[in-house]
């Protein structure tokens, strides 16, 4: 807005017009205060830098470590490389007493196939078998909760054990499945069903609660509408509501899922250790995270090259899903 | 529910040029050139929570009329209209005492299954609310529910029900587009279409025109004239020249304050034939409304 257009169509007096000019054009605003502004816009600017640095950074590193693994050819179809006791190679005091072989299986990166196909599959798996379990369930609950329950004192009570869900550290899920469903079933019991297990413990309330909010967002007049043309609530929830929320279903549940597929800490407990693929839900498994993990543990040239190309992948897929959840989150907002 | 209402067309529509005594005393009215009384509403009270909202209303609504709802805001008309088809269950916390009797059966008896209620009796709400589908879901939908399957018969229902609302002619090029799309006098007679496809007995308006142009207010009004001949519609309305002009019958609600509390409690002054209401009203309170000196 400027004095022209101010002064232009308006029939007030010149010096009301003129008032009106210096207000719009801010003559009236002091240094000071023009000072303090640029000082807080410059504030603000540093603390989006200081705060987008780490994410930079830690993209940066893992791109640049991880890259020649990944676009290694084999990456996504060879089984996992035997790295050796890379652990024992390297610590002086081991060897000092004998043990390991100081040549270790850990020679040389560039001889042997780098491979992470079983845990590219086994991360799928996992993740498929925790979302089979996890979304339904999900959405129930939340239909339940939300169409049904209202402010019920059972729905009040779900909603709070769903709150408390939500707080549990996920490593105490991992434990929780591997207490009541790997122990008992010994050796066999680590499998990619038991990551599912833990992981969907995960999800679930997550699901129930991004569901929820969504359902929230469906005006009540749709329900009404529904309802006065002789609906029972079940089929208005099927044909009204959950289809008028299914964008926003649909996205907080990929990031539930995004967030299942980062999870390390359940899986590790669980899910034991294959070098070779594995299709199916029973006997050990691995995942990107586990191997993550477990390469880093392990140490060396070559298991660090696998964990960084590990981590490249698990930041591709869990990237990829987010932006699918932005995009359709952004495509098909409720109105 | 009694089955053995079938539909009489009753042709006598002239204009309801016979006074009654008010038949809110009891509903007790037998004058014999009257139409059938399709709703007989008895000491209804309704309560949300703690608040008495609206208390002693008596009317006998009745078939193939058109009945108004006038009163000042808050005095509890939309919540008496949507006790007629158990719209309140939905509310928490609402509660409705006093019988509500449709063709002899109360509504709010245990027995009595609301959807089916609600089959029976449509409503238009207020705001248009237009389901975010196409416009021939929209009108198919309760068909849909309540079992059509045919393409061929909901394709005829779909037609039907658009000419009834006097919408075909504007839409019948377009019926797969979003309804979000239309105006909102459109949306509206989208929704009047909407509840006709599934040929309900009563139709309930709850301020139909309040969103519409004149125009579009006139179309609907007409509507509602031509169609009263199948159905038995009850509307409310702030427009006292559309009372006038449309219905056969008239409730005039207000409020009054509670002595121990705060709140407001709606009543009904006076139910009466609608010439009778705006030309010789037996209540001062209603005099006073129509005139303007609202008290
Ligand atoms: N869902 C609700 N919960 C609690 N109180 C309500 C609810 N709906 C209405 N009320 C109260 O009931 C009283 C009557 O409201 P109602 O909506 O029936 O009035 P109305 O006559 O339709 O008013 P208007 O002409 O403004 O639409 C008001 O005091 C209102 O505050
Ligand atoms: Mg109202």
């Amino acid at each position: 807005m400027t004095t022209d257009t101010a002064t232009g169509t308006d029939p007030v007096p010149a010096t009301r017009s003129s008032e009106v000019a210096v207000a719009l054009t801010g003559g009236t605003l002091g240094a000071g205060r023009r000072m303090r502004n640029t000082a807080a816009s410059v504030l603000m600017v540093l603390a989006f830098l200081l705060a987008a640095t780490p994410l930079v950074v830690m993209g940066v590193q893992v791109f640049s470590q991880g890259i020649d693994a990944v676009t290694s050819g084999s990456w996504w179809t060879a089984p996992i490389p035997e790295t050796g006791r890379a652990d024992l190679a390297d610590n002086e005091a081991l060897q000092d007493l004998g043990f390991g072989d100081t040549s270790g299986g850990d020679s040389s990166a560039s001889e042997v196939v780098l491979g992470m196909a079983p845990a590219i599959v086994g991360t799928l798996l996992t993740v498929l078998g925790a979302s089979v379990l996890a979304i339904p369930l999900g959405i129930l609950g939340a239909v339940y909760l939300h169409e049904y329950g209202k402010k019920g004192r059972l729905a009040r009570l779900i909603r709070f054990m769903t709150d408390v869900m939500t707080g549990v550290p996920s490593v105490v899920m991992g434990v929780f499945v591997y207490t009541v469903w790997v122990l008992p079933r010994g050796v066999d019991g680590k499998s990619a069903l038991a990551a599912s297990l833990a992981l969907a413990c995960l999800m679930l309330p997550i699901v129930v609660r991004s569901t929820e909010e969504m359902l929230k967002l469906v005006p009540d007049n749709l329900r009404e509408a529904s309802a006065a043309l002789g609906t029972r609530t079940w089929k208005t929830t099927v044909k009204v509501v959950l289809p008028a929320a299914l964008a926003g279903i649909t996205s907080g549940s990929l990031l539930a899922v995004a967030r299942a597929a980062g999870e390390t800490a359940p899986v590790v407990f669980v899910i034991g250790f294959v070098t070779t693929t594995n299709l199916g839900f029973l006997g050990q498994n691995t995942t990107l995270s586990a191997q993550i993990y477990s390469q880093q543990q392990n140490g060396g040239a070559l298991s660090t090259e696998l964990a960084w190309g590990a981590a490249l992948t698990l930041v591709g897929i869990v990237l990829v899903l987010t932006l699918v959840a932005r995009g359709i989150s952004r495509r098909f907002q409720i109105g | 529910m009694s089955d053995t209402t079938e539909r009489k067309m009753t042709e006598d529509q002239g204009p309801a040029t016979v006074s009654l005594a008010p038949t809110g005393r009891g509903g007790a009215d037998d004058a014999a050139t009257e139409r059938p009384v399709v709703f007989d509403v008895r000491d209804l009270d309704v309560y949300y929570g703690a608040h008495h909202a609206v208390r002693d209303v008596h009317m006998g609504i009745r078939r193939n009329e058109i009945s108004a709802f006038i009163g000042p805001s808050g005095c509890g008309k939309t919540t008496v209209l949507r006790c007629f088809n158990r719209m309140n269950d939905l509310i928490e916390g609402a509660r409705v005492e006093g019988d509500i009797e449709y063709h002899g059966v109360n509504l709010y008896d245990e027995r009595v299954n609301p959807v089916e209620v609600r089959r029976r009796i449509g409503m238009v709400f207020q705001k248009p609310n237009p389901f975010p589908k196409s416009i021939y879901e929209n009108v198919a939908y309760g068909p849909r529910i309540g079992g059509v399957k045919k393409k061929s018969e909901l394709d005829d229902i779909v037609e039907r029900s658009l000419q009834r609302a006097a919408l075909w002619d504007e839409v019948k090029d377009r019926l797969k587009a979003s309804a979000l799309g239309m105006s909102g006098g459109q949306q509206q007679r989208l929704c009047i279409a909407r509840a006709v496809a599934v040929d309900p007995e009563v139709i309930l308006m709850d301020e139909p025109c309040s969103a519409l142009d004149p125009i579009a207010t006139g179309r609907i009004e007409d509507l509602m004239v031509e169609i009263k001949s199948e159905y038995t519609i009850v509307i409310v309305t702030h427009n006292m020249q559309q009372a006038a002009r449309v219905s056969d019958a008239t409730a005039f609600f207000s409020t009054e304050v509670n002595p121990d509390s705060d709140f407001r409690t709606g009543l009904l002054v006076e139910f009466d034939r609608t010439s009778t209401i705006f030309s010789n009203p037996t209540d001062q309170r209603t005099e006073n409304y129509i005139t303007g000196r609202f008290g």
